[in-house]
C-alpha cells in the first residue's frame, strides 16, 4: 500500500508534533514553578507572562504547559483502553460471531444507550472522584463500545474472505488470523478511530473537570483550569481565552490527523 | 500448529511425510485415487440464534465421483449450480449433511478466482509465500528463505515483485504469487476455482500454462473449477457437468465435448461456441 501524504495529515502532523514538543519540554521545564503564587494577580498577557496570571498571581503559561501533560496522559491513556479492549471485543465478536456476539453487542448496545458523560459518572461515583487513574478507567470504559463496534464491522468482513481461508487451510490458528492476519488490515479503521476517541477523550475529561468529577488539585489538566477560569472571565478573560484555545489546538491537530487517515483511506479504495 | 488444525485432513489420509515430494512419484501408483466424493449432499442454514436452528438450504444434492492421480478433473456448469460450494465441503469448511468425503493426500488447498482477496493486502508477495511455511514451523530462516525463493521463480514472478504488495502487482502477478502460497507446502491435490476468469485472454494463457506445468513438476492433481467451456478444453482430462448442485455428466473431455448426452451439457457447449 502506497502511504500518500496529504494535507490535512501533514498540517495535522505539524500541529500535533508541535503541541507534543512543547508538552514535553513542559515536563521537564517551565518559565516558572507552575504553584509559584509570587506574582501579580491578574496580568494580563506580555512578553514576561505569555498567558498572564490568574487570581492567585501564577504564571498561566506553565500552569497550561503542565495541564497539557496531564491532560494528554489522560486522553492517551483513556483510548489505550478503549482501543485495546475495544478492538478485542470486536475481533471476537466480528471473528467468530454467535452466542458470544449476540451477547457481547447485547451489552455493547446496553452501554452505549446511556449518555457518555452520564455513564463516566456512574463509573466515577463507584471507583471514586479525584484521582487521575479514576479519571482514566471511567473515561476508558465509556471508550470501549464504540472501537468494538468499528472494529467488529471489519473483522465479520474479513472473516471469510478469500486469504483468510488460504490461512485456515494452512493451519493457521485464531490467535495468529486474528493478530497477523487481520489486525493490520483493521489499522485503516482503527487509526483514524483512535484520532477521533483522543479527541473526544480530551474534551470528555475536560467536561468531567469542569463538572468537578475530575482531576483534583495539586493535578491540573486543561480542563479543570478552564472550569477554574469561568469564576474569573471578567477580572482574567485570557485564563480562559489561552486555556481554552489550548485544547482547541490540540483537538484541532489531531482531528487533522484522522481527517488525513480517512481521506488517504478513501484515496487507496 | 500443522496438520492437526488441518479441516480437510481426514483421518483416512493414507500419504503423508512431508519432504519426499521427489520420490513421491514413485511411491503413488497410476490411477490412484486422491479424492473420492462420496454421495455427498450439503447447504447452508440461514437464521436462528447462536448458530442454532435456522432454515437449511440444500445446495448439493447427491455428488459423487473420484480424483485420479494426476489428473486435471474440471467441473462445469453456470453460474449459482453449487461448484464453489463443493469446493468449500472439499477442503472441511462446509459440513456435508450427508456422505462423506474422502481425502488420499495431506493439507488440499485452494487457488480462488479473484486474486484481489485471495492476498494479504497488508503484506509483500514474500510474506504470503512464506507464511504457510512459518505456520508449519518446522523449517529455519534459512531453508524458508531457499524455499520461498524456489517457489516464487517456478510460478515466474519477477524477481523486482517479491517485496511488492498486492496492490502494487497485476493480476496475472497475483495469481502467480496465490499459486505459489498454496504450492509452498507441496500439497498433492489443489481446487483451481475459476483461477483465470478474472485475468485478459493473454495472461490466462500463460497462467494456464503454467498449472500444466507445475502439475508435472509437482506430480500434482487438480480439480479445476470454470464456467468456461473453452479453458476446460484446453486444460482438464476429464470433466464433470454440474446443474443445480447434482452432477448432469462426467467423462473424458473429448467425449463429452463431442457427444454430450445431456440437454444440459449441449445448451452450455452451444453457449461457450
Amino acid at each position: 500500500m502506497k502511504k500518500r501524504m496529504n494535507k490535512y495529515l501533514l498540517a495535522g502532523l505539524i500541529i500535533t508534533g508541535i503541541v507534543l514538543v512543547i508538552t514535553l519540554i513542559g515536563i521537564f521545564w517551565t518559565p516558572y514553578p507552575p504553584t509559584a503564587m509570587k506574582f501579580g494577580k491578574f496580568q494580563p498577557p506580555s512578553l514576561e507572562h505569555l498567558f498572564g496570571t490568574d487570581n492567585f498571581g501564577r504564571d498561566i503559561f506553565s500552569r497550561v504547559l503542565k495541564g497539557t501533560g496531564t491532560t494528554l496522559t489522560i486522553a492517551l491513556a483513556t483510548v489505550a483502553i478503549g482501543a485495546a479492549v475495544g478492538t478485542t471485543v470486536g475481533a471476537i465478536t466480528g471473528y467468530f460471531g454467535g452466542l458470544a456476539d449476540d451477547i457481547l453487542m447485547r451489552l455493547n448496545d446496553a452501554l452505549t444507550a446511556f449518555p457518555s458523560i452520564l455513564l463516566a459518572l456512574l463509573i466515577i461515583s463507584i471507583v471514586g472522584p479525584g484521582s487521575k487513574y479514576n479519571v482514566v478507567i471511567a473515561l476508558g470504559i465509556v471508550f470501549i463500545p464504540s472501537f468494538a463496534r468499528v472494529t467488529r464491522t471489519s473483522f465479520a468482513a474479513l472473516r471469510d474472505v478469500n486469504f483468510v481461508t488460504s490461512a485456515r487451510l494452512m493451519g493457521a490458528g485464531s490467535g495468529r488470523i486474528l493478530l497477523v492476519h487481520l489486525l493490520p488490515n483493521i489499522m485503516r479503521v482503527l487509526l483514524p478511530a483512535v484520532t477521533i476517541g483522543f479527541n473526544n477523550a480530551v474534551l470528555a475529561e475536560a467536561s468531567m473537570s469542569f463538572l468537578g468529577i475530575g482531576v483534583k488539585p495539586p493535578d491540573a489538566s486543561l480542563g479543570y483550569m478552564l472550569s477554574e477560569a469561568q469564576g474569573m472571565l471578567k477580572a482574567g478573560p485570557w485564563y480562559a481565552i489561552c486555556t481554552g484555545l489550548t485544547i482547541v489546538l490540540l483537538v484541532f491537530g489531531v482531528g487533522l490527523i484522522g481527517e488525513g487517515l480517512q481521506s488517504r483511506n478513501r484515496e487507496v479504495v | 500448529m500443522g496438520d492437526d488444525n488441518n479441516p480437510a485432513v481426514l483421518e483416512t489420509q493414507q500419504t503423508s511425510v512431508d519432504g519426499n515430494e521427489e520420490n513421491s512419484r514413485l511411491l503413488t501408483p497410476e490411477k490412484q485415487l486422491v479424492l473420492e466424493v462420496r454421495h455427498v449432499s450439503a447447504g447452508y442454514r440461514s437464521g436462528g440464534f447462536a448458530g442454532r436452528g435456522g432454515k437449511y438450504t440444500e445446495v448439493l444434492h447427491d455428488v459423487d465421483f473420484v480424483v485420479r492421480h494426476g489428473e486435471i478433473l474440471g467441473l462445469v456448469g453456470e453460474s449459482g449450480t453449487g461448484k464453489s460450494t463443493l469446493a468449500r465441503a472439499i477442503l472441511g469448511l462446509l459440513k456435508p449433511e450427508q456422505g462423506e468425503i474422502i481425502h488420499h493426500t495431506p493439507r488440499p488447498q485452494i487457488i480462488f478466482q479473484d486474486p484481489y482477496s485471495s492476498l494479504n493486502p497488508a503484506y509483500s508477495a514474500w510474506w504470503s509465500v512464506e507464511e504457510p511455511l512459518r505456520i508449519y514451523g518446522k523449517y529455519d530462516t534459512e531453508e524458508r528463505k531457499r524455499r520461498v525463493r524456489d517457489m516464487l521463480e517456478r510460478v515466474e514472478l519477477p524477481e523486482e515483485c517479491y517485496m511488492a504488495k498486492p496492490d502494487e502487482l497485476s493480476g496475472g502477478q497475483r495469481q502467480r504469487v496465490s499459486i505459489a502460497a498454496a504450492l509452498i507446502r507441496r500439497p498433492r491435490f489443489v481446487i483451481a476455482d475459476e483461477p483465470v476468469s478474472a485475468l485478459d485472454v493473454t495472461i490466462q494463457a500463460q497462467i494456464l500454462k503454467l498449472l500444466r506445468q507445475l502439475r508435472d513438476e509437482f506430480d500434482l492433481s487438480y480439480l479445476f473449477i470454470s464456467h468456461d467451456l473453452n479453458v476446460v478444453y484446453q486444460l482438464c482430462d476429464r470433466v464433470l457437468v454440474m446443474k443445480s448442485g447434482r452432477i448432469v455428466e462426467q467423462g473424458p473431455v473429448e467425449e463429452v465435448y463431442d457427444h454430450p448426452k445431456e440437454e444440459y451439457t449441449k445448451r452450455l457447449l452451444e453457449a461457450s461456441a
